[in-house]
């Protein structure tokens, strides 16, 4: 029982970590950059939700639903206002880029009085519900994350695989130059995909904010999710779910079965064994620089 | 405006390029050694802080600005060095031992983490450091019998051989000797056939290798080096705080020491320094000007990141050459007045260099 027991949890805490390298892969798809504000877009989003539901008293669908647009139109607007002009700078650039923009958001979040500075609870309907089947004792939260995973992935599945927009996108991640000659938008589909990136982080804040909590700190979480997008290959969607569950799952059970400090360091340790033995993660691409 | 007549093929290492430079960095070296008379005890160690900072940048500078390698864990190597310096000098070993020890323990360190940079590139580089960072974070609070966990250690006074160096002033001079060495050796590997390796292997890998470097070499030299630097500043810091924990070598840290790097300038020694002021000195400025900002920004906890940021940003959209290119290009309108023309440092458009299989 204990054993299925970590595994819940595991899962649910390896689905939030999937949608945070989800997120990541978008960017690195798009525009072959590396995004470390991911983390923090996704505690805007979870503040936006709460300002939303605490401040403006919100009914919680709608708070969720406002929320996942202001982040796209944030994704959009970062996109648009700092990372557009430097595309095609060394990839260190970018990466310092968007250590800024983390820096900035976590400290703008500070400065919202009362509500900044505080760890906060998100006043979801399901709250500290527990389900009971059989031995298990199943958290309400952990459903929700699983559940909401897994329907967002039949969703992004649905637009890269159907729709014109997603096909579109794989065209211009393949290829920047021969998408843009064949009449695609390039620049356009790059926004998109940073407010696609930003609405999946926000997903992944509320989804997160009932079982920690909501504070300044919370993007911190993204550094983990790194290793999430390396084991699964950085370009690859699919790659970031299973590498997010397989650190979500290596940490549960490492902090049960393992001595102390192994679960903050466990999923570090399983992406330095990767980078050695495959540097290219589960399901990424060989690739070869030609000269 | 200054014209330099090459006479001898020798003319193009010198250090000193011309007598100005011999004049300016006299005096500079004039102003730091009378600095304990000069300054408060409070700005002396601020100084003593920048001078440290600036051994740190000039081992990521190394790397990172010349040898094209990005390390998001460097602060690992500030600790290993710290730890090592204050376990050492707590067992009575003399400050010169326990500093080469310090050294070379980071530097193997170093060595090691540079293993997997010879696969590795870009941001899978970045993710393995970032990875070791926190495992030596990890490692420092745990292991509890050498390093006292999380509750820190504290960190005796340097012994020069019985010499024992207690006050300020002294060990503001041992940190401005230390700075110095690092920065003419820096300086001397630079301009030896190893510096142009790794500027070489910066620019071009592939290029490089086929003029015959070997990659393997001297990717792991260069971290190997970075690290040993790390390292004395580390236990230069150990000394200066008297006290260190495992939260001092953080990510945080490792980011401020990039941050450092950028705002300086990336690929310049002066930006290491540069940088190492900007990094010190900007939280005095943010407590100056706090009190004259509305209570909601000028009392929340995030001004400080928040400054950062924005600087952050600010450089790498507007100045990517950090302060030390803003300071070539003052030099150079001065230099050639009235001939400056904006174009003259217009950053070059580049096509996006691709990883990927084309």
């Amino acid at each position: 029982m204990q054993f299925f027991q970590l595994l819940i949890s595991g899962v649910a805490q390896g689905c939030i970590y999937g949608l945070i390298a989800l997120g990541f892969v978008l960017i690195y798809k798009a525009t072959e950059t590396v995004s470390f504000a991911q983390g923090e877009l996704m505690m805007l989003g979870a503040f936006a939700c709460l300002v939303a539901m605490t401040m403006f008293g919100l009914p919680y669908w709608v708070s969720i639903l406002g929320a996942i647009l202001v982040m796209a139109l944030l994704g959009m607007l970062i996109e648009l206002a700092v990372i557009r002009p430097i595309l095609g700078q060394p990839a260190f650039s970018i990466v310092m880029l968007t250590i800024g923009i983390g820096y900035v958001a976590r400290g703008l979040i500070t400065m919202i009085p009362n509500i900044g500075t505080d760890t906060l609870a998100l006043p979801v309907p399901y709250k500290d519900e527990l389900w009971k089947a059989g031995g298990l004792v199943l958290n309400v939260e952990h459903m929700v994350v699983i559940a909401a995973t897994g329907v967002l992935c039949v969703l992004l599945f649905a637009l890269f695989r159907y729709s014109k927009l997603g096909i579109a996108m794989q065209a211009a991640s393949q290829n920047q130059l021969a998408a843009y000659y064949m009449g695609i938008p390039v620049k356009r589909l790059n926004g998109i995909a940073w407010g696609l990136a930003a609405a999946v982080a926000c997903i992944a804040g509320m989804l997160l904010a009932p079982i920690t909590f909501v504070h300044a700190n919370m993007g911190f979480i993204g550094l983990k999710a790194f290793p999430a997008a390396v084991v699964g290959g950085f370009g690859s969607l699919p790659g970031a779910i299973v590498g997010g569950l397989v650190i979500g799952l290596v940490e549960s059970f490492s902090g049960f079965y393992l001595p102390d400090g192994f679960k903050d360091t466990a999923a570090y340790i399983v992406v330095l064994v990767m980078l050695m033995v495959k540097p290219n993660g589960l399901f990424g691409e060989q690739l070869r620089k030609k000269v | 405006m200054r014209f330099i007549f090459k006479t001898d093929y020798a003319q193009d290492i010198h250090l000193a390029k011309h007598g100005g430079h011999i004049f300016w960095y006299s005096l500079l070296m004039v102003v730091l050694v009378a600095a304990p008379w000069l300054f408060a005890e409070y700005w002396l160690a601020q100084l003593t802080f920048i001078l440290i900072y600036s051994i740190a940048a000039l081992g990521i500078m190394l790397l990172a600005g010349f040898t094209g390698l990005f390390s998001l864990g460097h602060a690992a190597f500030l600790g290993v060095g710290a730890y090592t310096q204050a376990v050492l000098t707590n067992a009575g070993i003399p400050f010169p031992l326990a500093l080469a020890c310090a050294a070379g323990f980071s530097a193997a360190v170093g060595w090691i983490v540079g293993l997997p940079a010879l696969r590795l590139k870009g941001i899978y580089l970045g993710m393995a450091t970032l990875s070791f960072g926190f495992i030596v974070e990890e490692v420092l609070a745990r292991w509890e019998s050498v390093t006292g966990g999380n509750a820190g250690i504290n960190v005796k006074a340097p012994d020069l051989f019985g010499w024992v160096l207690a006050s300020e002033e002294q060990f503001y001079f041992l940190c401005l000797a230390l700075t110095v060495l690092s920065t003419f050796g820096i300086l001397n590997l630079l301009r030896s056939p190893t510096g142009r390796a790794f500027v070489a292997i910066r620019d071009s890998e592939i290029s490089a290798q086929s003029m015959g470097i070997n990659l393997a070499h001297y990717k792991t030299m260069s971290f190997a080096l970075s690290a040993a630097l790390a390292g004395v500043a580390g236990a230069l810091y150990a000394h200066k705080l008297h006290f260190i924990s495992p939260d001092q070598f953080n990510i945080l840290q490792s980011i401020d020491l990039l941050l450092m790097i950028v705002i300086g300038g990336l690929g310049s020694v002066h930006g290491a320094f540069l940088g190492a002021i900007f990094l010190i000195t900007a939280p005095q400025m943010i407590s100056l000007v706090k009190d004259y900002l509305p209570a909601v920004v000028g009392q929340a906890p995030g001004l400080q990141g928040l400054v950062y940021g924005a600087v952050l940003i600010g450089f790498v959209l507007f100045e990517p050459m950090g302060l030390y290119g803003r300071w070539l290009k003052i030099r150079t309108y001065i230099e050639m007045f009235p001939f400056y023309r904006k174009g003259m440092f217009k950053r070059q458009k580049s096509f996006q260099k691709s990883d990927r299989l084309k």
